[in-house]
């Protein structure tokens, strides 16, 4: 089980390609995510409990979470920016793609 | 007075010899049109509590099954001490049908019926006295010290946000753990909620029926999407959701199973089913808050763990129901609806098992007596899942 100290942020596991936000984090920010041995400037001001991409992520490429597959991009996503519904498509309970 | 170390706590032992928490008279509307009847007797008779709903007549088959299921599980719930059945006479829930099931547990009902009885005016006099007599009764009854492995717990997330996942619901998840070792039973419920979780699930299935169980039950819940056309997005995750970071139901799921912990599923039940397994159980629900809560209570929860991060006023008319928050403003801000704080998880200032234990104190002290803050505040919500038109 994880345990935070004072963190901006949470990623939860090393396969997850996106981090969670726990508090307001301004845009510009840097930010080192030890888990990914990764330095990320925010392009996006990302409210808390949002999500922000670690990495490029591709349009049709998974987006994980929890090492999970939350959904999958829409658009390309670039390192830094704001992940949520505007990019993010959840693939289950889908019956208007039937 | 409450013995929280040794995990314990003061109940009501029943004649089928289930344990309640509480010590209700429950007037019991087996129809819409006995809904007036049944709130007037809770106005005169104090002590005795109620709810409204829309249901009981032309309803057919397994909605039929469901209803009535539900009804009775009300009724038997070892929380309510007595039940007085408030029947209209012509519907197709017979309140008679109801009586008799009830009436199997031992404990105190009487059945009401308005044609029977004349008319509103002396049905609600006739419901009243027999009121009169339970609830002095009850009044007398005391308490007696049990053990956490007669606690059957509910559990469930509403107005969920991105915190649900990290903070409250793994906290959930270790009580519902802990309550598995002591030999209770814990209810994950949900099912809309767990699309996108269901393999976490069927790995830790008792056998490999009860893992089929799992992709069966979710695939009937995604097919009434695909029946109907939509994106279960337009419904769940909810705006709220959305709003708190929420970006897929998928996202929502893998933070709502959190709250089953890690122990083996041991059952799959139907709605408002009575566990017959002790262990983790999963009861076939909607995500919608109420009908799931009405769902857990009827299957015979005397308590709810209840996580939320948009924050919810949600009480049961016969179930505590402990509110766990996700965050701390949230805490703060609807204070007087919220038990539990397990914001403090998000801080830093406390780990996932220290707000756990003071969960478990938290379920000791409620299920002596202690008041929620939805009992205090009345909030009686009560909702079936209905699985049929109504004809």
């Amino acid at each position: 089980m994880w345990c935070f100290s004072v963190l901006k942020y949470i990623v939860l596991t090393e396969r997850d390609n996106v981090a969670t936000a726990l508090e307001n984090i301004p845009i510009d920010s840097e930010i080192q995510i030890p888990l990914k041995n990764n330095l990320i400037k925010l392009k996006q001001e990302i409210q808390f409990g949002h999500k922000f991409a670690l990495e490029d992520i591709l349009k049709g490429d998974r987006i994980i979470k929890y090492g999970e597959t939350i959904g999958v991009a829409t658009c390309n996503i670039l390192k830094g920016f704001h992940v949520h519904v505007h990019n993010l498509e959840g693939t289950r309970g889908r019956g208007d793609k039937v | 007075m409450i013995d929280l170390q040794g995990k314990k706590f003061w109940g009501y032992r029943r004649p089928d010899g289930r344990v309640g928490i509480r010590n209700h008279v429950l007037i019991l509307p087996t129809i819409t049109c006995a809904t007036k009847v049944a709130n007037q007797i809770t106005e005169l008779v104090q002590g005795t509590v109620s709810f409204v709903h829309q249901h009981g007549c032309a309803q057919v088959g397994v909605d039929y099954d469901q209803t009535f299921r539900t009804y009775v599980g009300m009724g038997c719930n070892p929380n309510v001490y007595a039940v007085i059945v408030v029947g209209l006479g012509c519907e197709t829930h017979q309140a008679r049908s109801v009586f008799k099931e009830i009436e199997k547990t031992g404990k105190p009902v009487k059945l009401v019926s308005i044609q029977d009885h004349g008319g509103t005016l002396d049905a609600i006099a006739e419901g009243a006295k027999h009121a009169v007599q339970f609830v002095q009764e009850a009044s007398m009854l005391q308490r007696e010290l049990c053990d956490f492995s007669e606690l059957t717990i509910g559990t469930e997330c509403g107005g969920s946000d991105a915190c649900s996942g990290l903070s409250a619901n793994p906290a959930v998840g270790y009580v519902s753990d802990e309550i598995v070792k002591m030999d209770g039973t814990v209810i994950l419920a949900e099912t809309t909620e767990l699309i996108g979780a269901e393999h976490l699930l069927a790995n830790r299935a008792k056998n490999s029926h009860i893992a089929k169980r799992v992709y069966e039950v979710i695939e009937q819940m995604e097919a009434r999407s695909v029946l109907m056309g939509v994106d279960i997005r337009s419904g769940n995750p909810s705006p709220g959701n959305v709003k708190g970071g929420l970006s897929s139901l998928e996202e929502k799921s893998l933070g709502a199973a959190n709250k089953a912990g890690t122990s083996t599923l041991n059952e799959i039940i139907e709605y408002a089913e009575t566990p017959t397994e002790k262990g983790l159980v999963w009861m076939d629900t909607p995500g919608h808050d109420i009908e799931q809560l009405t769902g857990m209570v009827a299957g015979g929860a005397q308590l709810v763990l209840f996580t939320t991060g948009r924050g919810t006023p949600t009480g049961s008319p016969i179930a505590p129901v402990i509110k766990i928050t996700t965050n701390s403003p949230i805490f703060e801000k609807m204070k007087e609806n919220m038990d539990v704080n397990a914001g403090t998880v998000i801080e830093g200032t406390e780990t996932i098992e220290e707000v756990g234990e003071r969960l478990l104190s938290e379920i000791a002290a409620v299920s002596s007596g202690k008041l929620t803050k939805a009992e205090i505040l009345g909030q009686h919500d009560f909702g079936i899942w209905r699985i049929g038109p109504t004809f």
